[in-house]
Protein backbone atom coordinates (compact mmCIF):
# COMPACT_ATOMS: atom_id res chain seq x y z
CA UNK A 1 0.00 0.00 0.00
CA UNK A 2 1.34 3.36 -1.19
CA UNK A 3 1.19 5.64 2.21
CA UNK A 4 1.39 9.23 2.54
CA UNK A 5 1.35 12.00 5.13
CA UNK A 6 1.26 15.04 5.25
CA UNK A 7 2.29 16.88 8.32
CA UNK A 8 3.82 20.28 9.80
CA UNK A 9 6.04 21.93 11.99
CA UNK A 10 4.31 23.58 14.62
CA UNK A 11 4.72 25.24 18.23
CA UNK A 12 4.82 23.45 21.19
CA UNK A 13 1.24 23.77 22.97
CA UNK A 14 2.59 24.28 26.02
CA UNK A 15 4.64 27.74 24.72
CA UNK A 16 2.83 31.25 25.31
CA UNK A 17 2.97 33.12 22.35
CA UNK A 18 4.18 36.08 22.33
CA UNK A 19 4.21 39.07 19.18
CA UNK A 20 6.94 40.95 18.36
CA UNK A 21 7.77 43.38 15.31
CA UNK A 22 4.44 42.32 14.14
CA UNK A 23 5.05 38.21 13.73
CA UNK A 24 4.54 35.26 16.57
CA UNK A 25 8.09 35.66 18.01
CA UNK A 26 9.57 32.52 17.44
CA UNK A 27 12.57 33.16 19.59
CA UNK A 28 13.77 30.09 21.65
CA UNK A 29 10.52 28.44 20.87
CA UNK A 30 10.09 24.71 21.24
CA UNK A 31 8.70 23.11 18.35
CA UNK A 32 6.62 20.02 17.49
CA UNK A 33 4.74 17.77 15.17
CA UNK A 34 1.83 19.03 15.65
CA UNK A 35 -0.46 16.74 17.59
CA UNK A 36 -2.65 15.88 15.26
CA UNK A 37 -0.37 15.11 12.14
CA UNK A 38 1.07 12.73 15.11
CA UNK A 39 -2.11 10.85 14.99
CA UNK A 40 -1.98 10.46 11.60
CA UNK A 41 1.76 9.11 11.63
CA UNK A 42 0.93 6.41 14.10
CA UNK A 43 -1.99 5.80 11.85
CA UNK A 44 -0.01 5.58 8.57
CA UNK A 45 2.83 2.95 10.38
CA UNK A 46 -0.18 1.11 11.88
CA UNK A 47 -1.92 0.37 8.50
CA UNK A 48 1.85 -0.86 6.90
CA UNK A 49 2.26 -3.03 9.18
CA UNK A 50 -1.22 -4.52 8.80
CA UNK A 51 -1.27 -4.62 4.49
CA UNK A 52 2.36 -3.78 3.71
CA UNK A 53 3.63 -1.04 1.67
CA UNK A 54 5.38 1.32 2.47
CA UNK A 55 4.96 5.12 4.45
CA UNK A 56 6.25 8.40 3.07
CA UNK A 57 5.58 11.86 5.21
CA UNK A 58 5.91 15.09 3.47
CA UNK A 59 5.68 18.58 4.53
CA UNK A 60 5.50 22.15 3.27
CA UNK A 61 8.03 23.96 5.33
CA UNK A 62 11.73 26.10 5.72
CA UNK A 63 15.02 23.84 6.79
CA UNK A 64 14.04 23.48 10.08
CA UNK A 65 10.96 21.01 9.33
CA UNK A 66 13.79 18.46 8.89
CA UNK A 67 14.24 17.78 12.52
CA UNK A 68 10.16 16.80 12.96
CA UNK A 69 10.86 14.61 9.65
CA UNK A 70 13.41 13.02 11.41
CA UNK A 71 11.23 12.17 13.85
CA UNK A 72 8.53 10.76 11.65
CA UNK A 73 11.18 8.57 10.50
CA UNK A 74 12.23 7.55 13.98
CA UNK A 75 8.31 6.75 14.60
CA UNK A 76 8.73 4.27 11.37
CA UNK A 77 8.04 6.05 8.43
CA UNK A 78 9.94 4.93 5.64
CA UNK A 79 11.20 8.08 3.87
CA UNK A 80 10.62 12.16 3.95
CA UNK A 81 9.89 14.84 1.52
CA UNK A 82 10.44 18.50 2.56
CA UNK A 83 9.11 20.92 -0.17
CA UNK A 84 10.76 24.08 0.33
CA UNK A 85 8.06 26.99 -0.01
CA UNK A 86 10.83 29.77 1.33
CA UNK A 87 9.73 31.47 -2.32
CA UNK A 88 6.48 31.68 -1.38
CA UNK A 89 5.29 34.76 0.66
CA UNK A 90 3.17 34.51 3.28
CA UNK A 91 1.37 31.29 1.64
CA UNK A 92 -2.32 30.25 3.17
CA UNK A 93 -4.03 27.01 3.03
CA UNK A 94 -4.88 27.78 -0.73
CA UNK A 95 -0.75 27.90 -1.39
CA UNK A 96 -0.19 24.68 1.09
CA UNK A 97 -2.73 22.69 -1.02
CA UNK A 98 -1.49 23.47 -4.32
CA UNK A 99 2.23 22.79 -3.85
CA UNK A 100 0.84 19.48 -2.16
CA UNK A 101 -1.21 18.87 -5.39
CA UNK A 102 1.64 19.03 -7.94
CA UNK A 103 3.51 16.90 -5.85
CA UNK A 104 1.08 13.89 -5.57
CA UNK A 105 0.20 14.41 -9.20
CA UNK A 106 2.32 11.69 -10.37
CA UNK A 107 2.25 9.68 -6.85
CA UNK A 108 -0.75 7.31 -7.02
CA UNK A 109 -1.53 7.38 -3.15
CA UNK A 110 -3.78 4.41 -2.06
CA UNK A 111 -4.11 6.92 1.14
CA UNK A 112 -3.35 10.54 2.40
CA UNK A 113 -3.35 11.00 6.31
CA UNK A 114 -3.49 14.69 7.91
CA UNK A 115 -4.13 15.84 11.00
CA UNK A 116 -7.95 16.96 10.74
CA UNK A 117 -6.04 20.93 12.02
CA UNK A 118 -2.71 22.51 13.18
CA UNK A 119 -2.73 23.82 16.89
CA UNK A 120 -0.80 27.13 15.42
CA UNK A 121 -2.98 28.38 12.26
CA UNK A 122 -5.91 25.86 12.81
CA UNK A 123 -7.48 26.69 9.50
CA UNK A 124 -8.09 22.60 8.42
CA UNK A 125 -8.56 23.65 4.97
CA UNK A 126 -5.39 21.85 3.36
CA UNK A 127 -6.36 18.59 3.84
CA UNK A 128 -10.22 18.71 2.05
CA UNK A 129 -8.31 21.44 -0.23
CA UNK A 130 -6.20 18.74 -1.33
CA UNK A 131 -8.70 15.80 -1.65
CA UNK A 132 -10.51 18.49 -3.91
CA UNK A 133 -7.74 19.10 -6.46
CA UNK A 134 -6.69 15.39 -6.32
CA UNK A 135 -10.38 14.86 -7.29
CA UNK A 136 -10.05 12.16 -4.32
CA UNK A 137 -12.54 11.40 -1.64
CA UNK A 138 -11.77 13.07 2.25
CA UNK A 139 -13.51 12.15 5.22
CA UNK A 140 -12.05 14.80 8.06
CA UNK A 141 -11.62 14.40 11.92
CA UNK A 142 -11.35 10.29 11.76
CA UNK A 143 -11.54 8.01 15.00
CA UNK A 144 -11.31 4.76 13.12
CA UNK A 145 -9.72 3.53 10.07
CA UNK A 146 -10.69 -0.07 8.60
CA UNK A 147 -8.86 -0.72 5.14
CA UNK A 148 -10.09 -4.21 3.37
CA UNK A 149 -8.81 -4.68 0.20
CA UNK A 150 -10.09 -1.23 -1.92
CA UNK A 151 -13.06 -0.24 0.63
CA UNK A 152 -12.73 1.87 3.79
CA UNK A 153 -14.87 1.69 6.63
CA UNK A 154 -14.14 5.01 9.10
CA UNK A 155 -15.63 6.35 12.31
CA UNK A 156 -15.52 10.22 11.91
CA UNK A 157 -16.60 12.62 15.22
CA UNK A 158 -19.18 14.60 14.36
CA UNK A 159 -19.36 17.25 17.32
CA UNK A 160 -19.28 14.02 19.90
CA UNK A 161 -21.58 11.40 17.98
CA UNK A 162 -20.24 9.00 15.69
CA UNK A 163 -20.67 8.74 11.96
CA UNK A 164 -19.77 5.30 10.39
CA UNK A 165 -18.95 5.87 6.74
CA UNK A 166 -17.96 3.63 3.72
CA UNK A 167 -15.66 4.91 1.02
CA UNK A 168 -13.50 3.65 -1.84
CA UNK A 169 -9.64 4.28 -1.71
CA UNK A 170 -8.11 5.85 -2.67
CA UNK A 171 -9.02 8.98 -0.20
CA UNK A 172 -7.67 11.36 2.11
CA UNK A 173 -8.35 11.74 5.46
CA UNK A 174 -8.08 13.83 8.64
CA UNK A 175 -7.32 12.50 12.07
CA UNK A 176 -9.21 13.67 15.41
CA UNK A 177 -7.89 12.65 18.53
CA UNK A 178 -9.12 9.35 20.26
CA UNK A 179 -7.83 7.66 16.80
CA UNK A 180 -4.96 6.35 18.44
CA UNK A 181 -2.19 6.40 20.85
CA UNK A 182 0.95 7.82 18.53
CA UNK A 183 4.29 5.95 19.77
CA UNK A 184 7.28 7.40 20.65
CA UNK A 185 10.89 7.18 18.59
CA UNK A 186 12.48 4.13 20.15
CA UNK A 187 16.11 4.30 20.39
CA UNK A 188 17.05 1.84 17.21
CA UNK A 189 14.58 3.67 15.42
CA UNK A 190 16.27 6.71 15.70
CA UNK A 191 19.14 5.59 15.11
CA UNK A 192 17.60 3.62 11.46
CA UNK A 193 16.01 7.76 10.90
CA UNK A 194 19.52 9.18 10.10
CA UNK A 195 20.24 6.81 7.21
CA UNK A 196 16.16 6.96 5.96
CA UNK A 197 16.16 9.13 2.78
CA UNK A 198 14.98 12.92 3.42
CA UNK A 199 14.46 14.42 0.22
CA UNK A 200 14.30 18.35 -0.57
CA UNK A 201 12.17 20.02 -2.88
CA UNK A 202 12.11 23.56 -4.91
CA UNK A 203 8.98 24.94 -5.85
CA UNK A 204 10.96 24.52 -9.63
CA UNK A 205 11.24 20.80 -8.95
CA UNK A 206 7.85 20.36 -8.90
CA UNK A 207 7.24 22.72 -12.06
CA UNK A 208 5.31 25.52 -9.46
CA UNK A 209 5.21 29.04 -10.32
CA UNK A 210 5.60 31.00 -6.92
CA UNK A 211 2.35 32.92 -8.45
CA UNK A 212 0.10 30.10 -9.32
CA UNK A 213 0.56 29.63 -5.46
CA UNK A 214 0.07 33.27 -4.13
CA UNK A 215 -2.14 33.29 -1.45
CA UNK A 216 -5.77 33.98 -1.77
CA UNK A 217 -5.89 35.46 1.82
CA UNK A 218 -3.89 38.20 3.81
CA UNK A 219 -3.07 38.72 7.49
CA UNK A 220 -2.89 42.41 7.91
CA UNK A 221 -2.35 42.35 11.81
CA UNK A 222 -1.64 40.29 14.73
CA UNK A 223 -2.68 40.76 18.06
CA UNK A 224 -2.92 39.30 22.01
CA UNK A 225 -6.02 38.79 23.52
CA UNK A 226 -6.49 41.09 26.48
CA UNK A 227 -5.32 40.00 29.75
CA UNK A 228 -8.08 39.34 32.45
CA UNK A 229 -8.65 41.58 35.80
CA UNK A 230 -7.89 39.67 38.45
CA UNK A 231 -10.93 38.23 39.85
CA UNK A 232 -13.04 37.80 42.90
CA UNK A 233 -12.07 35.00 45.31
CA UNK A 234 -15.16 34.19 47.55
CA UNK A 235 -14.56 33.91 50.46
CA UNK A 236 -16.55 32.56 53.93
CA UNK A 237 -18.46 29.37 54.92
CA UNK A 238 -18.28 27.64 51.87
CA UNK A 239 -22.75 27.49 51.91
CA UNK A 240 -22.44 31.15 51.60
CA UNK A 241 -20.04 31.15 48.96
CA UNK A 242 -22.35 28.84 47.39
CA UNK A 243 -25.13 31.69 47.36
CA UNK A 244 -23.02 34.13 46.78
CA UNK A 245 -21.54 32.65 43.70
CA UNK A 246 -25.10 31.72 42.70
CA UNK A 247 -26.13 35.51 43.15
CA UNK A 248 -23.11 36.80 41.94
CA UNK A 249 -23.40 35.26 38.05
CA UNK A 250 -27.32 36.42 38.11
CA UNK A 251 -27.45 39.42 39.18
CA UNK A 252 -23.01 40.49 38.65
CA UNK A 253 -21.95 38.66 35.22
CA UNK A 254 -25.86 38.05 34.07
CA UNK A 255 -24.95 34.94 32.90
CA UNK A 256 -28.02 32.78 33.60
CA UNK B 1 -24.14 46.37 -2.74
CA UNK B 2 -22.87 42.97 -2.38
CA UNK B 3 -25.20 40.01 -2.44
CA UNK B 4 -24.26 37.14 0.15
CA UNK B 5 -25.22 33.28 0.03
CA UNK B 6 -25.63 31.95 3.80
CA UNK B 7 -25.73 28.33 4.09
CA UNK B 8 -28.03 27.82 7.28
CA UNK B 9 -27.44 24.10 9.39
CA UNK B 10 -30.18 22.04 10.70
CA UNK B 11 -28.83 19.77 13.56
CA UNK B 12 -31.44 16.98 14.89
CA UNK B 13 -34.65 18.90 13.15
CA UNK B 14 -33.57 22.59 14.12
CA UNK B 15 -31.98 25.15 12.96
CA UNK B 16 -28.75 26.00 14.29
CA UNK B 17 -28.22 29.34 16.50
CA UNK B 18 -24.70 29.96 14.33
CA UNK B 19 -27.07 30.11 10.99
CA UNK B 20 -28.55 32.94 12.10
CA UNK B 21 -25.00 34.82 13.29
CA UNK B 22 -23.87 33.87 9.73
CA UNK B 23 -26.96 35.68 9.08
CA UNK B 24 -25.68 38.76 10.96
CA UNK B 25 -22.52 38.82 10.08
CA UNK B 26 -23.72 38.54 6.01
CA UNK B 27 -26.22 41.36 6.61
CA UNK B 28 -23.10 43.59 7.81
CA UNK B 29 -20.86 42.78 4.87
CA UNK B 30 -24.00 42.90 2.16
CA UNK B 31 -24.63 46.89 3.28
CA UNK B 32 -28.43 46.57 1.85
CA UNK B 33 -27.54 44.12 -0.32
CA UNK B 34 -29.31 41.09 -0.70
CA UNK B 35 -28.53 38.48 1.91
CA UNK B 36 -30.21 35.20 0.88
CA UNK B 37 -29.92 31.67 2.76
CA UNK B 38 -29.56 28.00 1.59
CA UNK B 39 -31.00 25.22 3.40
CA UNK B 40 -30.61 21.62 2.47
CA UNK B 41 -32.27 18.83 3.70
CA UNK B 42 -35.20 17.40 5.59
CA UNK B 43 -37.95 19.87 6.48
CA UNK B 44 -35.83 22.51 5.20
CA UNK B 45 -38.52 24.33 3.62
CA UNK B 46 -40.56 24.93 7.09
CA UNK B 47 -37.48 25.84 8.80
CA UNK B 48 -36.79 28.38 6.22
CA UNK B 49 -39.17 30.97 7.32
CA UNK B 50 -36.91 31.30 10.54
CA UNK B 51 -33.80 32.88 8.45
CA UNK B 52 -36.03 34.93 6.75
CA UNK B 53 -37.12 35.98 10.80
CA UNK B 54 -33.32 36.40 11.49
CA UNK B 55 -32.62 38.24 8.64
CA UNK B 56 -32.64 36.61 5.25
CA UNK B 57 -34.11 38.16 2.18
CA UNK B 58 -35.27 34.69 0.54
CA UNK B 59 -34.10 31.44 1.24
CA UNK B 60 -33.26 28.53 -1.74
CA UNK B 61 -34.06 25.21 -0.38
CA UNK B 62 -34.09 21.87 -1.53
CA UNK B 63 -35.27 18.26 0.47
CA UNK B 64 -33.74 16.37 -2.13
CA UNK B 65 -33.06 12.55 -1.03
CA UNK B 66 -29.18 12.85 -1.65
CA UNK B 67 -29.18 15.68 0.82
CA UNK B 68 -31.29 14.49 3.27
CA UNK B 69 -28.20 13.59 6.07
CA UNK B 70 -24.85 15.64 5.12
CA UNK B 71 -21.84 14.23 2.84
CA UNK B 72 -19.19 16.61 1.45
CA UNK B 73 -20.16 15.27 -2.17
CA UNK B 74 -24.00 15.99 -2.31
CA UNK B 75 -23.28 18.99 -0.22
CA UNK B 76 -20.58 20.29 -2.40
CA UNK B 77 -22.47 20.13 -5.11
CA UNK B 78 -25.26 21.44 -3.94
CA UNK B 79 -23.58 24.77 -2.78
CA UNK B 80 -21.88 25.20 -5.73
CA UNK B 81 -24.63 24.76 -8.26
CA UNK B 82 -26.12 27.60 -5.94
CA UNK B 83 -23.25 30.01 -6.48
CA UNK B 84 -23.44 28.83 -10.25
CA UNK B 85 -27.19 30.35 -10.44
CA UNK B 86 -26.65 33.00 -7.52
CA UNK B 87 -23.96 35.03 -8.22
CA UNK B 88 -22.84 35.94 -5.08
CA UNK B 89 -20.14 38.49 -4.00
CA UNK B 90 -20.25 36.14 -0.31
CA UNK B 91 -20.55 33.31 1.35
CA UNK B 92 -20.96 32.59 4.83
CA UNK B 93 -21.21 29.04 6.75
CA UNK B 94 -21.23 28.23 10.42
CA UNK B 95 -17.68 26.82 11.31
CA UNK B 96 -19.42 23.71 12.69
CA UNK B 97 -18.59 20.04 11.93
CA UNK B 98 -20.22 20.62 8.47
CA UNK B 99 -18.72 23.78 8.06
CA UNK B 100 -15.06 22.98 8.48
CA UNK B 101 -15.65 20.02 6.12
CA UNK B 102 -17.65 21.62 3.29
CA UNK B 103 -16.00 24.79 3.24
CA UNK B 104 -12.67 24.15 2.26
CA UNK B 105 -13.66 21.99 -0.59
CA UNK B 106 -15.90 24.71 -2.08
CA UNK B 107 -12.78 26.91 -1.64
CA UNK B 108 -10.72 24.30 -3.55
CA UNK B 109 -13.39 24.07 -6.27
CA UNK B 110 -13.86 27.88 -6.38
CA UNK B 111 -10.36 28.79 -6.85
CA UNK B 112 -11.56 31.16 -3.71
CA UNK B 113 -9.77 32.51 -0.54
CA UNK B 114 -11.76 30.91 2.65
CA UNK B 115 -11.12 32.58 6.20
CA UNK B 116 -12.20 29.63 8.73
CA UNK B 117 -13.24 30.49 12.20
CA UNK B 118 -14.09 34.41 12.20
CA UNK B 119 -15.33 35.80 15.74
CA UNK B 120 -15.86 38.99 14.37
CA UNK B 121 -15.89 41.11 11.47
CA UNK B 122 -15.37 44.69 10.36
CA UNK B 123 -16.53 46.45 6.95
CA UNK B 124 -14.71 49.42 6.30
CA UNK B 125 -14.84 51.01 2.72
CA UNK B 126 -14.76 47.56 0.19
CA UNK B 127 -12.94 45.46 2.53
CA UNK B 128 -14.09 43.27 5.02
CA UNK B 129 -11.60 42.42 7.57
CA UNK B 130 -12.31 39.26 9.54
CA UNK B 131 -10.99 38.78 12.97
CA UNK B 132 -10.07 35.14 13.88
CA UNK B 133 -7.96 33.06 16.41
CA UNK B 134 -4.53 31.33 16.07
CA UNK B 135 -3.14 29.39 18.06
CA UNK B 136 -6.44 28.18 19.68
CA UNK B 137 -7.06 31.67 21.35
CA UNK B 138 -3.42 32.45 22.62
CA UNK B 139 -3.53 35.38 19.65
CA UNK B 140 -5.67 36.50 17.33
CA UNK B 141 -5.49 37.92 13.49
CA UNK B 142 -7.16 40.09 11.42
CA UNK B 143 -7.47 38.87 7.77
CA UNK B 144 -8.96 39.85 4.31
CA UNK B 145 -9.85 37.76 1.36
CA UNK B 146 -7.52 38.83 -1.35
CA UNK B 147 -9.02 36.53 -4.45
CA UNK B 148 -12.71 35.33 -4.59
CA UNK B 149 -15.74 34.71 -2.59
CA UNK B 150 -15.92 36.66 0.46
CA UNK B 151 -15.85 33.30 1.89
CA UNK B 152 -15.84 33.03 5.56
CA UNK B 153 -16.87 30.50 7.99
CA UNK B 154 -18.35 31.43 11.28
CA UNK B 155 -17.65 30.34 14.50
CA UNK B 156 -20.66 29.79 17.23
CA UNK B 157 -21.36 32.17 20.48
CA UNK B 158 -18.95 34.95 19.11
CA UNK B 159 -21.34 37.41 16.04
CA UNK B 160 -24.92 38.36 18.01
CA UNK B 161 -27.68 37.16 15.58
CA UNK B 162 -30.08 39.85 14.62
CA UNK B 163 -33.30 40.32 16.93
CA UNK B 164 -35.91 37.55 15.77
CA UNK B 165 -38.88 39.65 13.50
CA UNK B 166 -41.78 37.42 13.20
CA UNK B 167 -43.43 39.66 10.88
CA UNK B 168 -40.40 39.58 7.69
CA UNK B 169 -41.17 37.65 5.12
CA UNK B 170 -39.70 36.82 2.45
CA UNK B 171 -39.68 34.42 -0.32
CA UNK B 172 -38.75 30.59 -0.29
CA UNK B 173 -38.08 29.01 -3.37
CA UNK B 174 -37.46 25.12 -4.04
CA UNK B 175 -34.60 24.58 -6.06
CA UNK B 176 -33.37 21.77 -8.36
CA UNK B 177 -30.30 20.51 -7.89
CA UNK B 178 -28.81 17.61 -9.18
CA UNK B 179 -26.41 15.34 -7.40
CA UNK B 180 -24.79 12.35 -8.12
CA UNK B 181 -21.67 10.03 -7.82
CA UNK B 182 -21.73 10.12 -3.53
CA UNK B 183 -18.39 8.63 -2.91
CA UNK B 184 -18.98 7.99 0.88
CA UNK B 185 -21.83 6.52 2.28
CA UNK B 186 -23.12 7.06 5.96
CA UNK B 187 -23.75 3.33 7.34
CA UNK B 188 -24.71 4.66 10.89
CA UNK B 189 -24.22 7.21 13.06
CA UNK B 190 -24.20 6.82 16.82
CA UNK B 191 -25.45 9.19 19.33
CA UNK B 192 -23.19 9.72 22.26
CA UNK B 193 -24.07 12.82 23.18
CA UNK B 194 -26.81 12.82 25.81
CA UNK B 195 -28.18 15.92 26.24
CA UNK B 196 -27.72 16.66 22.10
CA UNK B 197 -26.19 20.10 22.82
CA UNK B 198 -22.99 20.09 21.34
CA UNK B 199 -19.63 21.84 23.54
CA UNK B 200 -18.41 24.66 20.83
CA UNK B 201 -22.13 25.92 20.60
CA UNK B 202 -23.06 25.54 24.71
CA UNK B 203 -23.62 28.98 25.99
CA UNK B 204 -22.81 27.29 29.75
CA UNK B 205 -19.94 24.78 30.03
CA UNK B 206 -19.42 22.25 33.27
CA UNK B 207 -15.70 20.92 33.24
CA UNK B 208 -13.85 18.88 35.05
CA UNK B 209 -10.10 17.49 34.97
CA UNK B 210 -8.04 15.48 36.93
CA UNK B 211 -9.59 16.71 40.58
CA UNK B 212 -13.10 15.13 39.36
CA UNK B 213 -10.68 11.74 40.11
CA UNK B 214 -13.13 9.26 38.16
CA UNK B 215 -15.95 8.33 35.68
CA UNK B 216 -18.18 8.31 38.26
CA UNK B 217 -17.21 12.15 39.38
CA UNK B 218 -17.99 13.43 36.36
CA UNK B 219 -21.68 12.16 37.06
CA UNK B 220 -22.27 15.50 39.31
CA UNK B 221 -20.82 17.79 36.71
CA UNK B 222 -23.35 16.19 34.34
CA UNK B 223 -26.22 16.81 37.32
CA UNK B 224 -24.53 20.56 37.51
CA UNK B 225 -24.94 21.09 33.82
CA UNK B 226 -28.41 19.96 33.59
CA UNK B 227 -29.23 22.02 35.68
CA UNK B 228 -28.58 25.16 34.08
CA UNK B 229 -29.08 23.60 30.25
CA UNK B 230 -25.30 23.15 29.91
CA UNK B 231 -22.86 20.62 28.67
CA UNK B 232 -19.77 19.36 30.07
CA UNK B 233 -16.44 19.42 29.11
CA UNK B 234 -13.35 18.12 29.87
CA UNK B 235 -9.65 19.35 30.63
CA UNK B 236 -6.96 16.57 28.54
CA UNK B 237 -5.91 15.32 32.15
CA UNK B 238 -9.05 13.86 32.56
CA UNK B 239 -9.68 12.29 28.97
CA UNK B 240 -5.84 10.89 29.09
CA UNK B 241 -7.26 9.48 32.61
CA UNK B 242 -9.94 7.59 31.22
CA UNK B 243 -12.60 9.92 33.11
CA UNK B 244 -14.58 10.68 30.01
CA UNK B 245 -14.22 10.62 25.93
CA UNK B 246 -11.72 12.60 24.36
CA UNK B 247 -15.03 14.39 22.32
CA UNK B 248 -15.60 16.20 25.60
CA UNK B 249 -12.03 17.58 25.29
CA UNK B 250 -11.45 20.92 25.47
CA UNK B 251 -7.98 23.18 24.93
CA UNK B 252 -5.26 23.24 22.41
CA UNK B 253 -5.69 20.10 21.44
CA UNK B 254 -9.34 19.30 21.93
CA UNK B 255 -12.46 21.86 21.39
CA UNK B 256 -11.77 25.73 21.84
CA UNK B 257 -14.89 27.08 23.58
CA UNK B 258 -16.33 30.20 24.11
CA UNK B 259 -19.57 29.53 26.09
CA UNK B 260 -21.14 33.03 28.36
CA UNK B 261 -20.08 31.04 31.25
CA UNK B 262 -17.44 28.51 32.15
CA UNK B 263 -17.30 26.58 35.26
CA UNK B 264 -14.20 24.75 35.85
CA UNK B 265 -14.01 22.08 38.17
CA UNK B 266 -10.67 20.48 39.74
CA UNK B 267 -8.78 21.89 36.66
CA UNK B 268 -5.12 23.31 37.67
CA UNK B 269 -5.35 25.35 34.55
CA UNK B 270 -2.36 24.05 32.31
CA UNK B 271 -1.45 26.27 29.01
CA UNK B 272 -2.89 24.08 26.69
CA UNK B 273 -6.51 24.18 28.27
CA UNK B 274 -6.40 27.68 28.58
CA UNK B 275 -5.93 28.36 25.34
CA UNK B 276 -9.10 26.64 24.80
CA UNK B 277 -11.28 28.62 27.30
CA UNK B 278 -9.92 31.78 28.68
CA UNK B 279 -11.99 33.69 25.71
CA UNK B 280 -15.23 32.52 27.83
CA UNK B 281 -17.19 35.32 29.11
CA UNK B 282 -17.15 34.64 32.27
CA UNK B 283 -15.11 32.22 33.97
CA UNK B 284 -15.60 29.91 37.26
CA UNK B 285 -12.94 28.29 39.07
CA UNK B 286 -13.24 25.44 42.09
CA UNK B 287 -10.02 24.17 43.18
CA UNK B 288 -9.09 22.84 46.15
CA UNK B 289 -5.55 24.40 45.36
CA UNK B 290 -6.04 28.25 45.95
CA UNK B 291 -2.28 28.55 44.32
CA UNK B 292 -3.69 26.55 40.65
CA UNK B 293 -3.65 28.45 37.82
CA UNK B 294 -7.01 28.55 36.85
CA UNK B 295 -7.81 31.16 39.61
CA UNK B 296 -5.58 34.05 37.41
CA UNK B 297 -7.97 33.59 34.49
CA UNK B 298 -11.53 33.28 36.20
CA UNK B 299 -13.38 35.70 37.24
CA UNK B 300 -14.87 34.09 40.39
CA UNK B 301 -13.05 31.88 42.28
CA UNK B 302 -14.06 28.92 45.25
CA UNK B 303 -11.26 27.27 46.99
CA UNK B 304 -12.61 23.97 48.19
CA UNK B 305 -13.45 20.45 47.05
CA UNK B 306 -15.46 20.44 43.98
CA UNK B 307 -17.36 17.26 45.99
CA UNK B 308 -18.67 19.82 48.10
CA UNK B 309 -19.22 22.79 46.24
CA UNK B 310 -21.02 21.39 43.24
CA UNK B 311 -23.66 19.55 44.78
CA UNK B 312 -24.61 22.50 46.73
CA UNK B 313 -24.50 24.30 43.36
CA UNK B 314 -27.26 22.21 41.78
CA UNK B 315 -29.08 22.54 44.70
CA UNK B 316 -29.20 26.30 44.85
CA UNK B 317 -29.63 26.45 40.69
CA UNK B 318 -31.85 24.41 41.38
CA UNK B 319 -34.07 26.38 43.74
CA UNK B 320 -33.01 29.32 41.60
CA UNK B 321 -34.64 27.78 38.62
CA UNK B 322 -37.95 27.28 40.63
CA UNK B 323 -38.17 30.36 41.67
Amino acid sequence: MNIYVIMKRTFDTEEKVNIKEGQVNEDGATFIINPYDEYAIEEAITLKEAHGGEVTVVTVGDEESQKELRTALAMGADRAVLINDEDVEAGDAFSTASILSAFFKDKEADIILAGNVTVDGSTGQVGPRLAEELGITAVTTITKLMVEGNKAVIERDVEGDIEIIEAQLPILVTCQQGLNEPRYPSLPGIMKAKKKPLEELELDDLDIDEDDVEAKTKTIELFLPQAKAAGKILAGDINQQVKELASLLKTEAKVI
Amino acid sequence: MPKVLVLGEIRQGELRNVSFEAIAAAKQVAKGGEVVGLLLGENAENLAKQMIQYGADRVLVSEHSDLQAYTPDGFTQAVLQVVESEKPEGLFIGHTSIGKDLAPRIAAKLKSGLISDAVNLEVSGDDVVFTRPIYSGKAFEKKVVTDGLLFGTIRPNNINPLEKDEARSGDITLVDLEIKNLRTIIKEIVRKTASGIDLSEAKIIVSGGRGVKSKEGFKVLQELADALGGAVGASRGACDADFCDYAMQIGQTGKVVTPDLYIACGISGAIQHVAGMSNSKVIVAINKDPEANIFSIADYGIVGDLFEVVPLLVEEFKSVAVN
